[in-house]
């Protein structure tokens, strides 16, 4: 069986790339993946952990994220073709308006 | 075996997700980062949790993936992110920041050693025991899920509307 320090060593791993990815690229909606990827790793750890305390709580707690990531998406999306309505471009260097 | 197996889909997972941040096409960071889920969707099932991997492969593989590459191919023609970028410095310290993330990561995680232990009874993942739970003692915040869902819904349609 393999050890559950090997999942959260990959969920860190995902984690991490999913961070760099929101830092590093430009797009709106692959900054939104990139969330997507960082939620995920979340899930795995929350099910790893589950898995050794010996209850599915840890599942149960994924199933939330899981509805909670899906509205997240949905509304975000809604907001960037919003924005893109109004801008005609998709550059989150564009988007200062409500820079303090 | 099954570390073989395990390493084989970590290496998928983690060359998907890098894909997904390295690559300048939009549409083909979605692939990649289909393949990712469903490679996550694969550990669950190691893990146990089979009623979550197969949400997974509906949920997100299914829903919102497909949400994301419409938007990708409504808003984005061909190719983008080219041309010179501002702020390259700035963006290029994210991989030293990363670094520095996972490090702590690794940390915590090794410090928080403890616990029930390993030898824990493993736990069924499927139908049963998870819907067990969400209806006795996680009925209130499974109920505020539709809620959440239903809000959303409404606040979707009031964003798209076309103004007139």
């Amino acid at each position: 069986m393999v050890p559950e320090s090997y999942y959260v060593g990959l969920s860190a791993i995902l984690f991490t790339i999913g961070v760099v990815g929101v830092v590093i690229r430009r797009n709106p909606l692959v900054m939104f993946m990139s969330i997507e990827l960082m939620l995920n790793a979340a899930n795995l750890a929350l099910v790893a952990f589950g898995r050794r305390v010996g209850n599915a709580d840890g599942q149960a707690v994924v199933f939330f994220v899981m509805a909670v990531a899906a509205a997240e998406a949905a509304v975000g999306l809604a907001i960037i073709v919003a924005i893109f309505r109004l801008r005609r471009r998709l550059s989150v260097d564009d988007l200062s308006l409500m820079r303090w | 075996m099954a570390h073989a197996a395990f390493f084989v889909v970590a290496a998928i997972a983690v060359v998907a997700a890098l894909g997904l941040v390295l690559r300048r096409n939009a549409i083909h960071g979605a692939l990649f980062l289909v393949v990712n889920l469903g490679a996550i969707a694969v550990l669950y099932q190691t893990l146990g949790a089979e009623f979550l991997a197969w949400a997974q492969v509906i949920v997100y593989a299914g829903a919102i993936m497909v949400l994301f590459v419409f938007a990708i191919m409504v808003l984005i023609p061909g190719k983008e992110e080219t041309g010179p970028d501002p702020r390259r410095a700035w963006r290029l310290l994210a991989f030293p920041a990363g670094a520095l993330l996972f490090l702590q990561l690794i940390v915590v995680v090794r410090g928080a050693r403890g616990g029930a232990g390993s030898g824990a009874p493993s736990v069924g993942g499927g139908v049963e025991s998870i819907a067990g739970l969400l209806f006795t003692r996680y009925l209130f915040p499974f109920e505020l899920t539709s809620v959440l869902l239903l809000a959303a819904m409404v606040g979707v349609l009031l964003l798209a509307r076309r103004r007139v």
